[in-house]
Formats: structure tokens, sequence, C-alpha cells
């Protein structure tokens, strides 16, 4: 191991400290989708690619201003979102979980094939919204990572005071609970459910929108998905809070890692998510009680 | 359609349902032993991937279909066997009788070691455990380059069996088809017995399971254990098959193709692991005839294989869950009770979604 300064080690630790920011942005739509309709989407690092594409044909072949085609690509991903619940997911309630995991799975293969026959196979740029960078002292940081900070704490925000104090979100809750109980209380639960998986893809668009220019665009980059998997359940799958400290954990964590270990670079995310299930199989901040027959 | 009045429970778990049923089974592996002497080359050697992909299938069926617990890392043991059984062979010169057990045994005990570990979690949080296993693994094969050839790979000598070289298609569709008959058999007699039986138990119910005295983390991790002796043994011989193994051939997509496999042959059937060997290994072949007649610029573009995979997939999941066997038993049913048949006998149960976070 080689030593670090406190300089080095500061620029390393806000780097992560970003791409935490990203995983989790990814990692709140899944638990989105969790705590909601207790579904899981394999497909979501897909969703976030699709964001990124979709915001790359507007803003760079179409040509329109930055900001105008962030919001189009939003207002797409939340169609989007809301057309794969209506037309595909929504044949599978009742069944078992099992049966969703498979279909967004294949759900996720489809959409990066059909991404690269659309876009093709090879490395784009997307454009940042803000340049330049930010130097605190010895560390350097770029302004579009500091957005990405930003974004991810209001939206994180956001959302836990929405599931806990606004009508919606704690119908939403409800829904999760019990879906047959939560209809015969009124509540609308296949406009809701459709609802969830659109904000779930509107976040997954945020993040392809922001990772672009950091990463270039391209039909892998779906697959930090996993890692947002990995952080998500360290903090608990099912709790926003719980996955935005898994995400920044793992985020923070990783670049330290793969400096220790060159050999074993990337797998420090799944290494320290297998850490903490072994301690704690239910994640850090979990919702999982005991069950009564 | 045939009857049968049981007069006995050991009549439930008879190896074949009736003598018909033997009959049929019997034929089909004569006709599939006498294949080397109508069939080329070319459809030896696609057989004898199917029956490897049928073992691995096989054994991720027994851990998914039987005892409930969905796996993405089933390539980390089938990587763990193939690697093994090559560098014993390589640099140990162990015999090849000697060396493929030992590979499928050593898989085993890793996954009997990740049973043990991961016998605790549930579903999603299962499913991702062993992503990351089949992940880690590949990075770990990778990065010990001295040892595994890391990135490089390793070249995986012929077979030789007591001498005897297994060089040819012919030789090795045979031996493979013998190892698939015997895998066969021993996953249809685990389903006859206690422990098979068990962990259908915690599949459907883990509560009531362990209500009624079953030892739920043991047989957790002994279908855990199964599992990866059979990807062993499918890693042992599709080193062969391949001439040349990477780390990358078992990264994790593979696991998720062989996932898949098992969910389109049809889950929870021993039948469903060889329909979906023979759907994964087939398909490209098909899919290329299907290029044939499609315009140029569809067929011609780089996503065009996986595009298919993925929409039959999707296809699967919504119209035929029960996958390719599901749909057989369903003809079969059809000319069965001809006149009468009802769609509605094979609608599945709903159960309204319950909150799995209370477990």
């Amino acid at each position: 191991m080689t030593a670090l300064s406190f300089a080095d080690a500061m620029q390393l630790f806000v780097v992560g400290l970003s791409q935490g920011c990203l995983y989790s942005l990814i990692a709140i739509g899944l638990v989105l989708v969790y705590k909601a309709t207790e579904q899981v989407n394999f497909a979501q690092g897909e969703f976030m690619m699709l964001g990124a594409f979709v915001g790359y044909q507007f803003i760079v072949l179409m040509g329109m201003p930055y900001w105008l085609g962030a919001m189009l690509t939003l207002a797409f991903m939340g169609a989007f979102g809301y057309g794969v619940e209506a037309l595909v997911v929504r044949r599978l309630t009742g069944q078992p979980v099992f049966t969703v995991f498979i279909l967004t799975l294949a759900l996720g293969i489809a959409l990066r094939a059909v991404a690269g026959i659309i876009w093709g196979f090879g490395n784009y740029l997307l454009p940042a919204p803000v340049d330049g960078n930010l130097t605190l002292g010895p560390v350097i940081i770029s302004w579009a990572s500091v957005l990405s900070i930003v974004v991810t704490a209001v939206v994180a925000s956001a959302l836990y005071l929405f599931f806990r104090y606004a009508r919606q979100g704690i119908a939403m809750q409800a829904l999760s609970l019990n879906q047959l109980a939560a209809f015969y209380m009124g509540i609308p639960v296949k406009r809701l459910t459709s609802s969830i998986w659109a904000m779930s893809a509107i976040f997954g668009g945020i993040a392809g929108l922001l990772l672009g220019p950091m990463t270039l665009v391209s039909t892998q980059m779906g697959f930090i998905g996993f890692k947002a998997f990995a952080g998500a359940i360290v903090g608990g799958f099912g709790s926003i809070p719980g996955a935005v400290i898994g995400c920044l954990l793992i985020g923070v964590t990783e670049p330290f890692f793969d400096i220790m270990f060159p050999t074993l670079k990337g797998i420090g995310a799944y290494l320290i998510m297998f850490l903490v299930l072994l301690i704690r199989p239910q994640g850090l901040l979990a919702q999982i009680y005991a069950k009564k027959v | 359609m045939r009857v049968i009045f049981r007069k006995s429970y050991v009549q439930d778990i008879q190896l074949f349902r009736d003598r018909g049923q033997a009959f049929w089974y019997l034929l089909f592996a004569a006709i599939a032993l006498a294949a080397p002497l109508f069939l080329d080359g070319y459809f030896l050697d696609e057989l004898s991937f199917v029956f490897i992909y049928a073992i691995a299938g096989l054994g991720l069926m027994v851990l998914t279909g039987f005892s409930g617990q969905v796996s993405f890392g089933q390539a980390a043991f089938v990587a763990i066997g193939a690697y093994t059984h090559t560098i014993l062979l390589t640099r140990y010169s162990v015999p090849w009788l000697l060396s493929l057990p030992i590979a499928a045994l050593v898989a085993g005990l890793v996954g009997l070691a990740v049973g043990r570990i991961c016998g605790k979690m549930h579903g999603l949080y299962l499913a991702i455990a062993t992503l990351s296993i089949a992940i880690v693994t590949e990075r770990l094969i990778g990065g010990a380059g001295d040892f595994t050839g890391g990135h490089g790979g390793l070249s995986v000598p012929e077979i030789n069996i007591l001498g005897l070289a297994i060089d040819e298609s012919w030789k090795v569709y045979l031996l493979n088809f013998v190892i698939f008959v015997g895998c066969t058999l021993i996953v249809r007699n685990l389903t006859r017995t206690r422990s098979g039986r068990a962990m259908i138990a915690i599949r459907d119910s883990e509560v009531s399971a362990r209500a009624l005295g079953t030892n739920v983390a043991f047989f957790k991790a002994y279908a855990f254990f199964i599992s990866a002796v059979f990807a062993g043994l499918a890693g042992g011989l599709l080193a062969h098959a391949f001439f040349y193994i990477t780390p990358e051939t078992f990264g994790m997509g593979e696991s998720i193709r062989l996932l898949l496999m098992i969910v389109v042959g049809g889950i929870g059937t021993i039948h469903g692991a060889v329909f979906g060997a023979f759907f994964i290994v087939l398909l490209p072949t098909v899919l290329s005839w299907v290029k044939i007649v499609l315009p140029s610029a569809v067929a011609t573009s780089g996503g065009f294989d996986s595009l298919a995979f993925g929409v039959i997939l999707l296809g699967f999941i919504l119209f035929e869950p029960d996958g390719l066997y599901g749909r057989w038993t369903k003809i079969h049913h059809y000319f069965n009770v001809f006149p009468m048949y009802k769609k509605r006998s094979f609608q599945r149960q709903k159960t309204f979604l319950k909150t799995e976070r209370l477990r």
C-alpha cells in the first residue's frame, strides 16, 4: 500500500463522494419502486443509460439548449416509466416476485440492444450543464460533480419528506404493505403504481444526465446500476436514507480500495456489501421485522 | 389418456410414472446414443454443448427451481470448476478421471460455504449477493495472473481417459451424454427422496417447512452444494468444449444467461433444464437463419441477437411463465382430453402482494 498524503486522500474522498451520489440517484429509483410495490427493477441501470442517450439525442444531435433538452429528457423518461409499468409489469401483478426479477433483467437486455441499434455501440460525449472546476485548497472538484452532489441531496430529502408527509407518499407505502387492502381503502392502485415507475425512471434520467458528462455515454454504462444495488443493500433496501448512506459509503470507500488493492480494482463495492451483509443481513437501516405466520 | 390409480405412496415417487413413460425415455436415450451414426460433427458439437449446459442448468434447477433460492452467480461455480479442472490437468498432470470429480468437489465446497453464508438471505438480497460472487470470482481469477493465466486465459488439453484419447466429436458427444444422463438420474432421485422434498417445502413456504421440523439452514446449504457440484462438473466439460478459457467467459452475463435458460425451459422441472439448454445453444443458429430473411439493415446491426433474446424472454415471462416445458405439457394435455380442453385448468393462482419485508 502506498502512503497517501492528506490532500490526495481528500481528493479521493471528494471524487468518491460525487460518485456515491450518482450511485444513490440510481439507488433512489430502485428503492422507490421497491418501497411502494415490492418489485425490483433490475433494468434501473438501463433506464439511466436510456436517459443519457435521450439527453444526447436532444442536446447534441438536435442541438437544443441544455436545460430544455434536459427537461424534455425527463418528460420522456417519465412517460417511458409509466408506459413500462402500465403495459408490461402490470401483467405480473399477483405473480411471485421472482418473475419481476427476470422480466426486468430481460427488459434491460432488450433496452441495451435497442439503444445500441438506434445510437450505435460507441462512446458519445454529453456536455455538462456547468463547466470548470471548483478549487478548495489542494482539492479540485469539477462543478459537474458538485452539481451531482447538490441534486442528490435535494432529491433525497424531497423524497424523504414526500414519503413521510405527503398524502400520495403515504398511500404509496400503504400500497406496499398490502395491495388488496390499499385498493379497498380507495387508493388508485394501478395509477399510483405506474406513477411510481414514472418517478423512478425520471430519477434514472437525472442520473444519466449527470453521469453522461463524467463518463462517456455508451450502452455499457448501465452496469453501474449493480453498484447502486450493492449500495442500496448496504443501507437496507426499502429505506431511502439507508440507500443514500449505503451508496455514499460504497462510493467513498471504492477509490481508496482501488488504490490499496490495484489487482482487485472494481470489486470493492461488492466486498464491502458482503461484509455488511455478513454482520447485518438486513442492511444498516433495515425495515425488516419478524414474520408472523 | 392414461389414468393411474395410486394405491400406495411409493407410486408417487417412482422413477418413471408408468411403463409408457419409461419406454419413451429409453427410446430417446437409444436415439441419442445412435446419433453419431447419422449426424455430422457440427451438430454433435452443438448437442455436446446442449448436454453441458443442461448439467449446469440441472444444478441451478436444484437451487432455484427446487429450493427457491434465486442465484445470479452460477457462472462463478462453473468458472471454479473449469479452472480447477484445467489447472489440475496442465500444471499437476492429474489424470482426467480424477481431476473432474476434484474440480466438481472444489466448486461444491465453495458453494457450500456460500450457501452457509447466504442461507440467511432472501429474494433480492440473495440475488445481489450471488451476483456479486459472480463478479468477484471473475475478478479474482483475472487478478491471480500467475496461477490462472489471468485475463490472457488458459488453453485446455484434450480429454484423455486412461490413455484413451477422446479427440473426435462423436467421442466427446457420447462422453457428455453419459455424464448428462447420470446427472439427470441424480437430480431425479433427489426429487424422490427426503432431501428433495424438504427443498421443495422450503421453496413453497419457509415458515411452514420450519414449523414441520425441516432443518431449513441445512437444506438450503445442501442445495447450494449440489448445484455448485453440478456447475463445477459442467465447467470442467465446458473447458474442453471451448478449448481455451478466460475469466470473461464466466462473467456476470453468463450467470444471467444460465438463470434465464432455466426460466425459458420451465422452472422447477427437470425437463426444463434440458429444454432451456436446447434453447440457449440453438438460438444463435436459429437467429442466423432468421437473419437471412430479414432486411440487411436490421440483420447486420450489432444488437439484433441480444434484442431477440431479450424480447423472447419478455414474451416467455408474460405469456408462458412455465416455459417451454409448460407449453409442452399444455399441448400434451390438449390431445389427451381432446374435445374437453379448458385453458382455465392451467391458470396460475394470483396471490396479492403482502410485504416481503416482514421476515
